[in-house]
């Protein structure tokens, strides 16, 4: 029992990260919202999971917060937001997939070899999920840095959340405060970002920010 | 019962109020009154020392910073008094947008103290967090399309560098869990200081390097800085003010928290390295940028980073007498920069403009202001007799006693931001003013009342607080 316990919390794990490398070279902005539907339920998963193998209940707690806020609510909101600006259309020059996965496997190689060695006493289970999610953080900011439109940007960010609350349920024992505290951030993030979008759009009519950059407060 | 709770609870409160206020001169008055309040209670931590409890910590390190952040919170509640009048009457904010500003700032009061008080490494990351939302809007408020620039990279820097904290916490409490056991205790700064020197050491360094890039990158450290100008330059005068003086220190004080952890656990690695390389980086990268710089605030804030750098670099260095200039220069620049950009908010609003190419002669047409400004920046820059001078000569002296190969960039990145605020300051104070100028409403009494307190620092520091320096100055290591 103990086995498939382990192995199941493994899989969703890596499914979560596994969602993170396809979120990397979407180019279409309701592609993007589809995958990161789709890694907001493998965690909702993951806490529905450990909350069964730790037997620890305010884990399904998470695990409803993640499902009705990550993979309802805000993919939702946002593909209104698409649909409402008629940017749905657009094509983003994301990197290519051949560079994008040689930089994200180099980079969970990199939170592998960083946290596997210092965690030697940790359980089996903590010390893989936590290197996972280090992955999935990682990925994430590779993404804010490689893309320039404000909605993939925000999709973006809300992978790095998804990447800290796979490490916070996979830790036994975390009180439900980091957690509650994390969903609570998401939503109110949400909130600021979709208050930016639409005045970002009021502004410049264009949710591209490199042509925002432009607009620096002072002239170099 | 302890009054930290009145201290977290009444900016808690006054916020849903002024909430409800629809007459903005009734809600600049509410909120002098509340922040005259809570300085009120929190002079009160002086005379009966609580005790820790599950919620909330008061001990020698966050004593003196719960008071120093009420107190600018009140002198720049009443600076914004007189500022947001005459934002007023120019058209640039409508009574609706104060209503929110007034809410907000008492909302960033609550999350700064609760971030100082609180007992919990989850909860002073919430308030840290919320300190970040409530900014990001109040720097959003003038709704420009330099401002919305601002507040955007302002929220994406800054959540980038919550998110990285907050997985450094994670990793703080993986440390603590095996030898601590599940549950709240591992993540109470009290019960981890009596139990950290069992902890593996491995991941408390880990969670270190996670914890200063990410609370590092609030306190504007390079090369993560690239918010702080703008969000200074594009908000309301008295947010810079207080983003400057109190929210830089706050995210300093949480990375020296999780300082004060390693130095009690003594096998982890030391910090020091890394502090000096990135304060060092921050000081000198900000000297050079002063000297470019045409926007008033934005040379002001890259003023700020110079001494936050400074500041990482002295408890980085560590030891007694390096961590008490550290210590001493947390409150002495808190205090000056906001009495500067108190005065940089009364002349940009008179003479209409930020541009520092366009501002001359301010001791010709406004003496009074112009002074001040003046004896701020010779305050900032670092001269005698005032109190900043007294923490960098601290530092500079104590660091030739012991690294002096250290203290020789250290002493040119004093130097070099020294010429670019003497030069800059010359134009600004003196020459020939423009016809123009209008006269300034408002009181000096809040720039003048900081002066006058780093004045008095800089020549007499009383007993208790030394004695607090001190004590901290000793946990925190080297």
């Amino acid at each position: 029992m103990h086995n498939l316990g382990y192995d199941a919390a493994h899989l969703l794990g890596a499914v979560v990260l596994l969602m993170s490398f396809a979120l990397l070279y979407q180019r279409r902005l309701f592609a993007l919202l589809h995958v990161f539907t789709l890694q907001a339920l493998a965690l909702a998963a993951v806490a529905a999971w450990q909350g069964y193998i730790q037997n620890s209940p305010h884990l399904y707690v998470t695990a409803l917060l993640t499902l009705g806020l990550k993979a309802i609510l805000i993919p939702v909101a946002l593909r209104r937001i698409i649909v409402k600006l008629n940017i749905h259309r657009a094509i983003e020059p994301a990197l290519g997939i051949g560079l994008t996965m040689v930089a994200g496997v180099s980079l969970v190689t990199l939170s592998i070899l960083l946290v596997l060695p210092v965690t030697e006493d940790s359980a089996a289970l903590t010390r893989e999920d936590l290197a996972l999610s280090l992955g999935v953080v990682l990925l994430g900011l590779l993404m804010m840095i490689s893309r320039r439109n404000a909605v993939s940007q925000v999709v973006g960010f809300m992978s790095i959340e998804n990447g800290l609350i796979l490490a916070a349920v996979g830790v036994a024992g975390m009180p439900l405060v980091v957690e509650m505290a994390v969903a609570f951030s998401v939503m109110v993030a949400f909130i600021i970002f979709g208050i930016f979008l639409f005045h970002i759009r009021e502004r410049f009519d264009t949710l591209d920010m490199q042509k925002i950059e432009s607009f620096r407060g002072e002239s170099h | 019962m302890s009054p930290v709770y009145a201290i977290v609870g009444l900016p808690l409160l006054s916020a849903a109020l002024l909430a409800l206020v629809s007459n903005y001169r009734l809600g600049a008055w509410l909120n002098c009154a509340a922040s005259a309040a809570t300085l009120a209670v929190s002079l009160l931590l002086f005379a009966v020392e609580p005790s820790a409890d599950a919620l909330f910590v008061v001990d020698a390190l966050n004593i003196y910073l719960i008071v120093l952040t009420s107190f600018v919170g009140l002198t720049t509640s009443v600076f914004s008094a007189t500022y947001i009048g005459h934002e007023i009457k120019t058209g640039k904010l409508k009574p609706l947008n104060l209503r929110f500003y007034h809410a907000m700032y008492q909302a960033f009061m609550f999350t700064m103290l609760l971030a100082l008080s609180a007992n919990n490494l989850g909860v002073m990351w919430v308030a840290v967090e919320g300190a970040t939302l409530t900014t990001v809007l109040m720097v959003s408020l003038y709704r420009t399309a330099a401002s919305i620039e601002a507040a955007w990279k302002y929220f994406i820097l800054c959540g980038v560098g919550i998110a990285l904290a907050l997985f450094g916490t994670i990793l703080m409490y993986l440390a603590a869990q095996p030898v601590m056991g599940p549950g709240m205790a591992a993540m109470t700064w009290t019960e981890l200081l009596k139990h950290v020197p069992g902890i593996n050491a491995d991941i408390l360094n880990l969670a270190f390097v996670f914890l200063l890039v990410g609370y590092g990158t609030k306190v504007g450290l390079a090369p993560l800085h690239a918010w702080l100008p703008d969000a200074h330059a594009e908000g309301p005068t008295p947010i810079s003010a207080v983003l400057s003086g109190l929210l830089l220190n706050v995210a300093l004080y949480a990375v020296l928290r999780f300082k004060m952890l390693l130095a009690v656990n003594g096998e982890a690695l030391s910090p020091g390295p890394l502090m000096i390389s990135m304060g060092l980086a921050s000081l000198l990268l900000a000297g050079f940028m002063l000297y470019r710089r045409r926007d008033i605030k934005r040379f002001f804030a890259y003023s700020s980073i110079e001494h936050m750098g400074i500041i990482t670099f002295a408890f980085g260095m560590g030891g007694p007498l390096a961590n008490f200039a550290g210590l001493l220069h947390m409150a002495m620049h808190s205090l000056t920069k906001s009495a500067i950009f108190y005065a940089v908010g009364h002349v940009a609003q008179s003479r209409n403009t930020q541009a520092i190419d366009k501002i001359r002669g301010l001791t010709v047409s406004h003496p009074a202001l112009g002074w001040g400004l003046l004896l701020g920046v010779v305050a900032i820059a670092g001269l005698p007799p005032f109190g900043i001078f007294m923490s960098e000569f601290l530092l500079v002296t104590s660091t030739f006693a012991r690294e002096p190969l250290l203290a020789v960039p250290l002493t040119i990145g004093i130097l070099i931001a020294f010429g670019a605020l003497v030069l800059r300051v010359q134009q600004l104070c003196f020459g020939e003013p423009p016809e123009d100028a209008q006269p300034i409403h408002g009181s000096l009494v809040p720039l003048y009342a900081h002066l006058g307190l780093v004045l008095v620092a800089g020549i007499w520091l009383p007993g208790p607080l030394v004695a607090w320096f001190q004590t901290v100055a000793a946990i925190l290591g080297g």
